[in-house]
């Protein structure tokens, strides 16, 4: 039942045919059986599933149910959940138990979700193959030699092994749709400020945004739909309230204008991704879509402005990580400065350091203007970019990755290789935009591509309905990896 | 631009982070490969652009200046490494 669209698992929900507490114990099964090989997950909470899956079937039967009632779902573990071990993938929190639920936990608890686990990440959400993660790296499950994508790498596995039917994830660079590409599944980031941040662990607090994993658009429509709307426990929240970002999935894509960014096709991408990529698009126009050529002249300073903007703020974050109110405190110690350093050399690993000494550098005295305004300059030049395509335009498609994925320590010892994997990604968080990867086809070794939808802000019910339409006429959203 | 040794060290200083004797020459290479990255954005002419800091360029909202929360010391001192009597503890900074 696992395999099936929400749709389908909460009409069964409602006749009776599986309880909830049925369907939790098959996620949980699943995990079981897969996740020594996977290491999708971090955290498994048998016992708060089939207590939160029997209040389910209570509601239920009660007729108190919504669309998420009964349905088993995976946080990724950057999200604060009380009671449950909450660790952003890194040593510096293996120990926390968080005393309070981030906001988006909060509103699918309330909505009947069967929370089954917490699954795996880079460490504080800072990575491109979840190999920088503390608990060991997760394993793509269409070839475990190969990394899953980063850093939502955890909950993107989980829902392409079909451990649960949609999970939670964040995207500061890349993080959703990213590796929902390189594991074969959909992954909607949603304009910034659409999705709470509060008990979300932060890394680039004005990039963060959380988001939904699922098998199809329709259900990550079901799950953003969910999680979005206004918090005013986060200061950036937008004062929106709640929306269905599923009304227009039935829409027909007759005269929708896609635009194809000239610089996301020029060079560097291999030529399976683009191969595939150019088939999804001519798809498109099958469905009545028509294509237009636009510019992204900045997007290539997307990279550099991101690793100024995302460490600055990150030295910020992390420096609430001391060893005094929470996290790791080291064993042995001098005085107050010397316990600080040891705890912080010894929680954080080596990629979240060097984001912490290039953010420290770039906020230091004499350099604030050069890197962190300057980065911040470019960053509204990016933006303008798709503000200029946008009046030719009603939606951006392209790469999401250069390459399928790559192989478990191929890039790891080279952070700036490993950064150039997010080219088609980062520019989207830079300009806040809502961004979309669906299942477009294979390429090299058999493995997954994606195709990016990107839309003008609040524009996340058009993405949803296209990519549902092309959805509704391919089939590359039904594959699963060989195995399960 | 690259960063010498001692700016790698100072930096580690400023940040908190112990940095071992031998990872110094292998943090200082890998951020100035980082850095290299980072100068392209340098080669841009960016005068007269408004540095941009939220999309939506929303402006901070004020709350009333009225106690929200409720008194969980407790739970949020569980988690922490070392208290007392309420109070976390930290080696002593005052002789």
């Amino acid at each position: 039942m696992i395999e099936s669209s929400l749709k389908d698992i909460a009409a069964a929900l409602r006749d009776k045919k599986v309880s909830a507490v049925e369907l939790a114990t098959e996620s949980l099964s699943r995990i079981e059986a897969g996740n020594a090989r996977i290491n999708a997950f971090v955290t498994v909470d048998r016992d708060g599933a089939l207590a939160t899956a029997k209040a389910a079937d209570e509601r239920l039967a009660a007729g108190t149910a919504g669309p998420l009632t009964g349905i088993p779902l995976a946080h990724k573990d950057v999200f604060c959940t009380e009671g449950v071990l909450t660790t952003c993938g890194s040593k510096m929190l293996s120990n926390f138990v968080s005393p309070y639920d981030a906001h988006v936990v909060s509103l699918l608890k309330a909505a009947g979700a069967v929370m089954v686990g917490k699954t795996n990440m880079d460490e504080f959400a800072m990575g491109s193959s979840n190999e920088n993660s503390h608990f060991g790296p997760t394993r793509n499950p269409w070839n475990t030699d190969k990394v899953p994508g980063g850093s939502s790498g955890g909950s993107a596995a989980a829902v392409a092994a079909r451990m649960v039917p949609i999970a939670t994830g964040t995207d500061t660079g890349g993080s959703i749709r990213q590796p929902a590409s390189l594991c074969g599944i959909t992954g909607i980031k949603p304009t910034y400020g659409r999705v709470s941040r509060y008990g979300m662990i932060a890394y680039a607090s004005s990039l963060d945004q959380g988001g939904a994993f699922g098998y199809s658009a329709e259900d990550c429509a079901l799950l953003l739909s969910a999680m979005a709307g206004h918090d005013p426990r986060d200061s950036t929240s937008l004062e929106q309230g709640a929306e269905d970002f599923g009304r227009d999935l039935a829409k027909p894509l007759a005269g929708l204008r896609v635009g194809l960014p000239k610089e996301f096709f020029a060079e560097g991408m291999s030529d399976d991704v683009r191969a595939t990529v150019d088939a999804a698009i001519a798809e498109y126009r099958k469905l009545g879509a028509t294509t237009v050529e636009v510019s992204l002249p900045n997007a290539r300073l997307a990279i550099p402005a991101y690793y100024v903007i995302a460490p600055a703020e990150a030295s910020s974050n992390l420096s609430r990580f001391d060893g005094v109110r929470y996290g790791h405190r080291a064993a042995d110690y001098g005085d107050l400065n010397d316990m600080y350093c040891k705890s912080r050399a010894e929680g954080f690993g080596s990629e979240v350091k060097r984001r912490i000494l290039v953010g420290t550098y770039v906020l230091s005295h004499g350099y604030y203007d050069a890197y962190y305004i300057k980065a911040q300059k470019l960053r509204r030049l990016i933006a303008n970019d798709f503000a200029a395509a946008f009046q030719q335009c009603d939606l951006i498609a392209g790469p999401v990755s250069p390459t399928v994925a790559f192989g478990i320590g191929e890039k790891s010892d080279d952070p700036v290789q490993m950064y150039l994997s997010d080219i088609y990604t980062i520019a989207v968080n830079l300009a806040g935009l809502p961004g979309l990867s669906h299942p477009a086809g294979f390429g090299a070794g058999g493995l997954p591509v994606g195709l990016q939808l990107i839309g003008n802000y609040f524009g996340e019910a058009r993405l949803l309905n296209a990519a549902h339409q092309y959805q509704q006429h391919t089939d590359w959203h039904t594959r699963v990896p060989a195995g399960l | 631009m690259s960063l010498s040794l001692d700016e790698v060290r100072h930096i580690a200083k400023l940040a908190r982070l112990e940095l071992a004797a031998g990872d110094a020459e292998a943090t200082q290479a890998k951020l100035n490969g980082i850095f290299g990255l980072i100068e392209e954005m340098q080669a841009v002419d960016t005068d007269g652009v408004e540095p941009m800091s939220h999309p939506q360029e929303l402006a901070q909202r004020l709350r009333d200046d009225a106690v929200s929360e409720t008194d969980r010391r407790a739970a949020f001192q569980a988690v922490a490494p070392q208290t007392e009597a309420g109070l976390y503890l930290v080696p002593k900074v005052i002789e």
